[in-house]
C-alpha cells in the first residue's frame, strides 16, 4: 500500500525493460524517494565511476505518499552520481510527472548502461518500451514534450526530458518535467544525456491505494489545515512565491552579489516579488500572471509570468511572449544579484530559456557571475566571449549567454563546465563560489552563519535544500536563532539535515516544513503504508540516509578537506549590512558537527554510528 | 433547496485535489485518470479551468440513452448512470454538448458526475474555493456581488 511495490529496470545498452519487486526490507529502512533510491544506487554502482560513463546509473524515484492526496504529494527525484559534483546527487521536482509514474504502477525506474542511439522511454501501465528519439534529439524540452504528446496522440502523457544542454554534457543540465518543473541541481540532465536518453513519457491509470483510508484522510485534512493556517504556507508563498525572500535577505545583508564580492544588491527591489506584481507602464500588466500549484499542492507557490512584449528579448520573438514558468527566488538571485543584472524581464527571459533548454538557473547564473569577475579582472576578454561584453550588470550578457549555454555553443560551452572547472581552466580556482563543485544558492554564509556549515557539509555540494537553517536564523521557524552567531548551529544543521531527508523520502515538498514538523508527517505516512511510522522513526531514517550519502561520497574519494568553503567566505569580510566585518566561522562549527554526527575528526562515520543506524 | 456545482476558474491553481477526491470516492483509488471532473491547464495563458457536468435540466445524455440507463436523482437533480443498465454504447458521450460523459474502457460503462449524492467531494477538496456547491437558483450571486461592489452608487449616495 502507498508503495506500488514494483520498479522498472531499463538496460539502455541492451534495450530491455524489466519489472522487479521493490525491496521492501530496504523501504522499511529508507522509506522511499531520496533515501530508497540512494540505497539502490549505493548498492549497484562503484562510487568511483565516471558520472558520464555507462557504469553510472540514473534512478527516477517516487515516495510512498507520491500520488496520494496528501498536500504536495507529487514529488519525484532523480538520483545518480552527479555530473557537476562527482558526489551523490538527488534532484527533487514537483509538477505532475511523479504522480504519473506512481499511477503507472511503479515506485521507481532504474536506467543503466548507455543506448547506442538516442531513445526515450514510453511507459503506460503494463507497457514499457524504448523508442527511437532521433526526431527529438537536438530539440528543446518544450518541443520534445509537445512532440511526444503529438506523436502518441495523447495530451495526458506526462514527460520528463532533457534539452540540448543535457545532450551536450553541460555540467549543470537538469531534467525538466511539465514544461517548467525541474530536477535541477548537480547535473542530473548531463547524466541522462550521456546515456542517450532524451525523455521519459508516462501515462498511468492504475490508481493508488493507502493502508487505512479513513485514518489517512483525517491525517491529510489536519495537515492541509496546518498549511492553510500558517502565515508562510497559507499567505506568503501563494501570494508572493519564494520571491518573498528577495528584499528580506537583502535587508539582512545575506544576498550574495556579483560573485559574492558584495552581500547586498542595490537593485534587489527591482527583481523582487513586489516588482513582479507591479503593473508596468507599457501595457498596464504585471510580470506575474498567476500563482500555480504542483500536483496535490495546497500551497501553490509556483509563479506564472509573462514578459513585457516591448522588451528587447521578446519583441521580435512571439514564441517567448507566452505565459510560462516565472522566477523563483533562487533563480531570480542567480540570474540577477549574482550577475549584477537588475532587469526583471531579462531575468524572466533567461529563466524561460533555462526551462526550455534544461539548465539549472542557480549554477548557470552563479557560473556566469564568476565569468563576469574573470572578465572584470581581464582574465577573460571579449575575444573569448565572441564579442559579448561580460560586464557585471549587463542584461544582454545574461540573456545571450543563457541561450548559448542552453545550446552548449560558443562561450556557453565554457560556462557549461560549471564554475569549478571554468575557474580552474583560467587559473583562478578560488573564484568558484562552490562546494564539491556545486555553486552556492542565494544566501551569503557570512550573514547567515548556519548556512556556511549547511553548504560545507551538504552531500550533494552547496545547497540550501539539505538544511534550510534560514528558516530558523531569519524567519524564526521553528525558533529564532542569531544569524550572525556560530554557536548552536552544528546541532541546528544536523537536525534540519535529518528531518529534511525524511520529508524528501516521503514524496512531499520540503516547503511543507515551514508549517509541518515530522509530527504532522508521521500520521499521514503511517496511515498510508505499513511500517509503524513515528516521528522518532522518521528521524532515524533521516539520519540513516544522511550517513549513507556520506559513505557514498567518502567511497567516491571525498574527504573532510572537501567540507569547506571558498576562501572568499572564510577570509574576506562582508562589506555592508548587519554582517559587515564578518566572515563565516566554519572552523568553529565543523568539529562540533562531526562530533554530534558520531563521526571521527576526519569526518568518517564511526563504527558505532554505522552499527547504531544499521548501515 | 436544489444545489449546483459552481466553478470559478480564476481561483483555480491547478493542484488536482478535486480529481483525487473524485477518483477516490468513485473508484476507490487516487488516480486523476479516473476522475469525472477535469482541470485543464492552458499553459501559455497561465489559466486553469476545472470542468465537469453541469447537470442539464433537459439532459441530452439522458434523452439519447437507448436503454434508459441515465435517470434523475430526485434529491439532487443529478443525472445518474446506472451501471447495471448501461451497455457502453457511448451514444450519450456523443450527445453531450460539453464532453462531460466519458467511456471507461476498463469497466465498459460510461462515467459522469453524480454530485456524490448531494455532497460533492471535489468541492470539499478544493483548497481555494474555485469549486463550490451552491444554491442552484443563485449560481451567479457571488459574481453579481463582485460587480455590484464595483458600481459607484454608494459614492453618489454619500455626496
Amino acid at each position: 500500500m502507498a508503495w506500488a511495490g514494483k520498479i522498472l529496470r531499463v538496460d539502455l545498452t541492451k534495450g530491455t525493460c524489466k519489472d522487479e519487486p521493490l525491496r521492501m526490507d530496504w523501504a522499511k529502512l529508507y522509506l522511499g524517494q531520496r533515501g530508497l533510491a540512494t540505497k539502490y544506487l549505493a548498492e549497484e554502482i562503484d562510487p568511483k565511476v565516471d558520472p558520464l560513463s555507462p557504469g553510472n546509473k540514473l534512478i527516477m524515484t517516487t515516495g510512498p505518499l507520491t500520488g496520494t492526496n496528501a498536500s504536495t504529494a507529487g514529488r519525484y527525484s532523480v538520483v545518480t552520481k552527479g555530473a557537476l559534483t562527482g558526489a551523490i546527487a538527488c534532484s527533487n521536482s514537483g509538477g505532475f510527472f511523479g504522480n504519473e509514474m506512481k499511477n503507472a504502477g511503479y515506485d521507481m525506474i532504474i536506467f543503466e548502461g548507455r543506448s547506442a542511439k538516442p531513445v526515450y522511454l514510453y511507459l503506460s501501465n503494463d507497457v514499457a518500451k524504448l523508442m527511437d528519439a532521433a526526431e527529438f534529439w537536438g530539440k528543446s524540452v518544450w518541443d520534445t514534450e509537445e512532440g511526444i504528446k503529438a506523436k502518441h496522440q495523447d495530451p495526458l502523457i506526462r514527460v520528463a526530458s532533457i534539452g540540448v544542454s543535457g545532450e551536450k554534457g553541460v555540467r549543470f543540465a537538469c531534467v525538466v518535467n511539465d514544461m517548467h518543473r525541474a530536477a535541477g541541481r548537480s547535473g542530473v540532465g548531463a547524466v541522462m544525456g550521456s546515456k542517450n536518453l532524451k525523455a521519459v513519457a508516462i501515462r498511468g491509470t492504475v490508481g493508488i491505494k493507502v493502508r487505512d483510508f479513513k485514518a489517512f484522510q483525517a491525517a491529510v485534512a489536519k495537515g492541509k489545515k496546518v498549511l492553510a493556517d500558517n502565515a508562510v504556507t497559507g499567505q506568503g508563498l501563494p501570494k508572493y512565491g519564494t520571491q518573498v525572500l528577495m528584499n528580506v535577505i537583502n535587508e539582512v545583508g545575506a544576498l550574495p552579489t556579483r560573485n559574492h564580492r558584495d552581500s547586498q544588491f542595490e537593485d534587489a527591489n527591482n527583481i523582487s516579488a513586489e516588482a513582479m506584481a507591479a503593473k508596468r507602464p507599457t501595457d498596464g500588466k504585471a510580470n506575474l500572471v498567476t500563482n500555480a500549484a504542483c500536483f496535490a499542492c495546497t500551497i501553490a507557490c509556483g509563479r506564472v509570468s509573462q514578459i513585457d512584449r516591448t522588451h528587447y528579448t521578446v519583441a521580435e520573438r512571439p514564441k517567448y511572449q507566452i505565459a510560462s514558468g516565472g522566477l523563483e527566488y533562487e533563480a531570480a538571485w542567480a540570474l540577477g544579484a549574482a550577475t549584477g543584472v537588475g532587469d526583471l524581464d531579462a531575468l524572466t527571459f533567461a529563466n524561460f530559456v533555462c526551462n526550455e533548454q534544461g539548465l539549472d538557473p542557480i549554477s548557470f547564473g552563479a557560473t556566469l557571475g564568476a565569468a563576469m569577475e574573470l572578465y572584470d579582472m581581464g582574465v577573460i576578454t571579449s575575444k573569448d566571449t565572441g564579442g559579448i561584453e561580460l560586464k557585471f550588470g549587463n542584461p544582454k550578457a545574461l540573456t545571450e549567454m543563457a541561450e548559448l549555454t542552453g545550446r552548449g555553443e560558443g562561450f556557453g560551452a565554457v560556462l557549461g563546465m560549471g564554475s569549478k572547472l571554468m575557474c580552474e581552466k583560467y587559473g583562478k580556482p578560488e573564484l568558484a563560489m562552490a562546494v564539491k563543485g556545486q555553486e552556492f544558492p542565494a544566501y551569503d554564509s557570512r550573514g547567515i552563519q548556519g548556512m556556511g556549515l549547511t553548504y560545507a557539509t551538504s552531500n550533494r555540494g552547496a545547497c540550501h535544500l539539505r538544511s534550510y537553517t534560514v528558516a530558523s536564523e531569519i524567519l524564526g521557524i521553528p525558533e529564532k536563532t542569531d544569524p550572525l552567531k556560530a554557536e548552536g548551529k552544528a546541532g541546528l544543521v544536523k537536525a534540519f539535515q535529518d528531518a529534511t531527508a525524511a520529508f524528501d523520502s516521503a514524496g512531499i515538498c520540503i516547503f511543507t516544513s515551514f508549517a509541518w514538523t515530522l509530527d504532522v508527517v508521521a500520521p499521514q505516512l503511517d496511515a498510508a503504508c505499513e511500517g509503524g511510522w513515528t516521528t522518532q522513526k522518521l528521524l532515524e531514517v533521516g539520519e540513516r540516509i544522511w550517513n549513507l550519502e556520506r559513505q557514498f561520497n567518502l567511497k567516491a574519494g571525498f574527504t573532510a578537506k572537501d567540507d569547506t568553503l571558498p576562501p572568499r567566505l572564510l577570509k574576506e569580510a562582508a562589506k555592508s549590512g548587519p554582517a559587515k566585518g564578518l566572515v563565516n566561522q566554519l572552523g568553529q562549527m565543523l568539529p562540533e558537527y562531526y562530533q554530534l554526527r558520531g563521526w571521527t575528526k576526519d569526518g568518517v562515520p564511526s563504527n558505532e554510528t554505522i552499527k547504531r543506524l544499521a548501515l | 433547496m436544489m444545489m449546483a456545482l459552481h466553478i470559478d476558474p480564476k481561483k483555480c491553481t491547478g493542484c488536482l485535489q478535486c480529481e483525487l477526491a473524485c477518483s477516490y470516492d468513485n473508484e476507490g483509488v487516487f488516480n486523476p485518470a479516473k476522475s469525472r471532473i477535469k482541470v485543464f491547464n492552458f499553459h501559455d495563458e497561465g489559466r486553469f479551468v476545472p470542468y465537469t457536468c453541469t447537470q442539464c435540466a433537459e439532459a441530452w445524455c439522458q434523452q439519447a440513452c437507448p436503454v434508459d440507463a441515465i435517470s434523475v436523482d430526485a434529491k439532487t437533480g443529478a443525472k445518474v448512470v446506472s451501471d447495471s443498465l448501461c451497455v457502453g454504447c457511448k451514444v450519450c458521450t456523443i450527445a453531450c454538448p460539453f464532453g462531460t460523459v466519458n467511456y471507461n474502457a476498463s469497466t465498459g460503462k460510461v462515467l459522469k458526475c453524480d454530485l456524490c449524492g448531494g455532497d460533492p467531494e471535489c468541492a470539499k477538496a478544493c483548497p481555494t474555493g474555485a469549486i463550490t456547491y451552491v444554491d442552484a437558483n443563485w449560481t451567479g450571486l457571488e459574481k453579481m456581488r463582485a460587480w455590484a461592489a464595483k458600481t459607484d452608487t454608494g459614492a453618489r449616495a454619500a455626496n
